[in-house]
């Protein structure tokens, strides 16, 4: 079960490595939409500051979107998907495999990335460490809710769209408590532990419910 | 190990595509299943390989051990499940390490197919034929006893078309099962042969049981002897984005 859960780890991640790949594409985005809204806003540190973990978290969420209805339909559409079904593992191992392996290339580059794209919206340094703390733990919920979505429209040409209005609001609660635990971490009247420990409960929750429905959705879909 | 399929019926969009399917596959049994286009050898093959649910009756796999249906099977559709951004060994790697029982080592595999030059090669390079040679190598790479083929044959050229039959027959002389949907003979020894034929159409009648077949009218298989029959074409695409059950 390890055996196939390890290969199909390195598959997808050697996949997002090649030509076409969606590893660099989020990251890219990513930096476009933080560029996008100083632009937009003007040159008022003082707002950009404020603002500044609401961007990055939208830009992150948005950029977690972007590739994710490919993560099932492309395999379904060269019938890859039908070789995984025949794994010894069961599916949900199959769909953590590929959750983990997309959350590698997409999400963990994002966090790591925040910093640097915390100098276009004038984040304080203290700020900057807590976007990276806050988007390393909420992003992984993003995806594993993302996932669900990604299953359901796998067999739909266009499914990219649906996909985004199905599974954003199931993002609002990430969305709240990631950015109100980055803007703790800056000062306010609520201890950071208090949001960030419910970040930490989302994704904890969006790994286990994820995983089971993500491979419900891809059980039933016919 | 024995595989009995009983009375099996297959609907697609509320229409019933066959029914009253049966035959038996013992170890070493090869089973060539013929019909139309759209007769539904493809859905059966899909039913067989977990991808469809039957609208009616049971597979059944004896003497497997622990192993579910669809951990004895390797199942090679129309669509060759190929990564084309990946080289041919990697493709062969993945599915050695992710299907289990490791058999032949991929490179041992290509020999076998006649593509060892093309294992360095991003898939995506490769021609119709070669992909084709590429995903029936993934058959040799891990131990599994039944061997789903839809249209084996397509796209190969006479001589793998050769190298093929060989391999089949190989499988079979180790024990293993067959089922292929063919519209062109296979030239196996001693094979079964099953002819699909489409129910005529009607809506399913409301209340009908997933065990009830109508007996007489409807009966659309039946098992004849050795003899490759080609018989109509291939079916000539899947439903988009058909889905079985996993």
């Amino acid at each position: 079960m390890l055996k196939s859960f390890n290969a199909l780890l390195v598959r997808d991640l050697k996949l997002a490595a090649r030509v076409g790949g969606s590893g660099v594409m989020g990251l890219i985005f990513f930096l476009m939409i933080v560029t996008l809204i100083p632009f937009a806003l003007g040159p008022d540190l003082n707002l950009l500051a404020r603002i500044g973990p609401a961007i990055l978290w939208i830009a992150a969420l948005l950029a977690t979107l972007i590739g994710l209805d490919r993560l099932f339909q492309a395999d379904q559409e060269d019938g890859s998907l039908d070789l995984l079904r025949l794994s010894q593992a069961p599916l949900e191992i199959v769909v953590l495999a590929k959750v983990i392996a997309y959350w590698l290339v997409t999400g963990l580059p994002l966090a790591l990335a925040a910093p640097f794209l915390g100098f276009l919206v004038a984040l304080s340094p203290e700020a900057m460490l807590a976007m990276v703390v806050t988007l390393l733990v909420g992003t992984p919920a993003l995806t594993f809710i993302g996932a669900v979505g990604a299953a359901l429209t796998s067999s739909l040409r266009r499914g990219g769209l649906i996909l985004a209005i199905l599974v954003l609001p199931f993002m609002i609660p990430t969305l709240i408590f990631g950015v109100s635990a980055a803007n703790a971490a800056l000062g306010g009247t609520i201890p950071f532990a208090t949001p960030f420990l419910v970040l930490v409960a989302l994704s904890l929750i969006a790994a286990v419910v994820g995983t089971v429905g993500a491979a419900a959705a891809l059980r039933s879909g016919e | 190990m024995r595989l009995s399929v009983n009375n099996l019926a297959c609907e697609r969009g509320e229409r019933r595509i066959f029914e009253g399917v049966s035959f038996t596959l013992l170890a070493g049994e090869a089973l060539v299943i013929t019909g139309r286009n759209g007769a539904g050898k493809s859905s059966l093959l899909d039913i067989l390989a977990g991808r469809l649910h039957p609208a009616g009756g049971a597979i059944l796999l004896d003497d497997a051990g622990e192993r579910t249906l669809q951990e004895c099977l390797h199942y090679v559709g129309h669509r060759d499940a190929l990564k084309a951004a990946l080289t041919a060994e990697e493709n062969l790697t993945f599915a050695r390490d992710f299907l289990g029982h490791p058999a032949l080592k991929p490179r041992e595999a290509l020999e076998a197919v006649g593509l060892a030059h093309a294992a360095r090669l991003p898939v995506a390079y490769l021609s119709a034929g070669q992909r084709r040679r590429v995903a029936l190598a993934r058959l040799l790479v891990a131990h599994r006893p039944l061997w789903l083929l839809d249209e084996p044959t397509s796209a190969l050229d006479t001589a793998s078309q050769e190298t093929l039959r060989l391999i089949l027959e190989r499988h079979r002389e180790s024990g293993g099962m067959i089922a292929a949907s063919t519209h062109s003979p296979l030239f196996l020894k001693d094979a079964k042969e099953i002819r699909i034929e489409r129910t005529p159409n009607r809506p399913p009648s409301a209340g009908e049981g997933a065990e009830h077949s109508e007996a007489g009218e409807g009966q659309s298989s039946t098992e004849h002897g050795p003899s490759p029959g080609p018989a109509g074409h291939p079916l000539p695409h899947r439903g988009e984005g058909k889905r079985g059950e996993g």
